[in-house]
């Protein structure tokens, strides 16, 4: 028992949610945010791969309520509520929002720092503590989370591999 | 889909037909520039997902050096170039007669090897574009080309991102490119066209089929 670990992939525009011994993942992020919410004590997490800033951005078809951060983080939350976790535990670790190219269309060059601000607001109005960030820069990120020791371990191409 | 009308197997093969005759022009102007046969062809065009659109591209989180450029005037997208890092090393290596030249060590990389890759990302984009605007009468312009050396996901979500405003979902144009060396061939990498949705409705009126 306990013996074998699952990683749990979140593809972009997705969320997921994770329960110790298992870990939650998510690659190539580059201008879109990894939110992880978790409880410590629980050690139970759930991580979304927000790629736009806010869901009012979104031009008509159904909404994909996880491809936002406004609406991404909420649900998220709602779906760790369903699992018993109280949002007053949560806190939140984020990686990301990078600045992978320096030209585009004007409102996409800057999507990566937009992206963050958004999260951080989120964050904010549901009050969850924003524990630690590795966010900016030029890099792509791939990030995996471990409820069970509330490590976030951030690997990118050029600088290594990192923990917060 | 947002857009006001289906996407056929027929708009699809539409589709795959004008990326045949722009990957054609595109190997030709490549295997001049490289001395080398290149052949360039279109196996797949696609309404995907955008993590399966990372998959064709060598998955999330595979190191490539990828070109992008945005396309703007009379249709608006998003083009890729992406290569294996090791296919990108090679060519940069014929062009610019430094055998050390290598993009995974950035210790190596000179000035005018990344000025090589974005010309040929430019060579390639130019031959394909001037002959997707001969056959649809549609005036594209490309920006000027941008490199990075990084994951897949993080390189190719930054052309999705306009698309995502309106769909979890792209066409892609899939063009492969492929050297042939004796009886001897390697793929060495993609080239993908990302129309962003608006634009859906022009190309295909441009091309009398809606």
């Amino acid at each position: 028992m306990g013996s074998v670990k699952t990683v749990v992939r979140v593809g972009i525009a997705d969320l997921n949610i994770v329960k110790e011994p298992d870990t939650i993942r998510t690659s190539g992020l580059g201008s879109c945010v990894g939110v992880v919410l978790y409880d410590e004590r629980r050690k139970v997490a759930g991580m979304v791969h927000v790629m736009l800033p806010d869901s009012s951005l979104g031009k008509g078809g159904p909404l994909n309520a996880a491809k936002f951060a406004d609406t991404g983080i909420y649900a998220l939350m709602e779906r760790l509520k369903a699992e018993g976790v109280r949002p007053m535990a949560l806190k939140a670790k984020i990686a990301g929002g990078s600045q992978m190219f320096q030209f585009g269309s004007s409102d996409t060059v800057r999507i990566g720092p937009r992206n963050v601000e958004a999260v951080k607001q989120e964050l904010r109005r549901l009050s969850i503590p924003l524990v630690a960030e590795d966010t900016g820069g030029s890099s792509g990120r791939t990030i995996e989370f471990d409820p069970a020791t509330g490590v976030l371990n951030v690997r990118t191409v050029n600088q290594g591999t990192k923990e917060i | 889909m947002t857009t006001e009308f289906t996407i056929s197997d027929m708009h699809l093969d539409v589709l795959k037909e004008i990326g045949n005759i722009g990957a054609a022009h595109a190997a030709t102007s490549l295997s001049e520039l490289l001395q080398r046969t290149i052949d360039m062809h279109v196996p797949k065009v696609a309404l995907v997902s955008f993590d399966d659109m990372f998959e064709l591209a060598g998955g999330s989180e595979r190191v490539v050096v990828g070109i992008f450029l945005r396309l703007e005037g009379d249709l608006s997208g998003s083009m890729f170039f992406v290569l294996p890092i090791e296919s990108a090393n090679r060519f940069i290596r014929r062009l610019i007669g430094d055998g050390t030249f290598d993009f995974s060590d950035p210790s190596t990389i000179r000035e005018i090897g990344v000025s090589a890759m974005q010309e040929l990302g430019n060579i390639l984009s130019g031959s394909y574009l001037s002959a997707l605007s001969d056959f649809t009468g549609l005036k594209i312009y490309p920006t000027v080309p941008s490199l990075s050396v990084d994951m897949v996901g993080a390189i190719v979500s930054f052309g999705l991102i306009e698309v995502s405003h309106y769909s979890d979902e792209v066409i892609v144009i899939d063009t492969k490119i492929v050297e042939v060396d004796g009886n001897d061939t390697s793929v060495d990498g993609h080239f993908f066209l990302l129309p962003d949705p608006p634009s859906y409705v022009t190309i295909f009126k441009s091309l009398g089929v809606m």
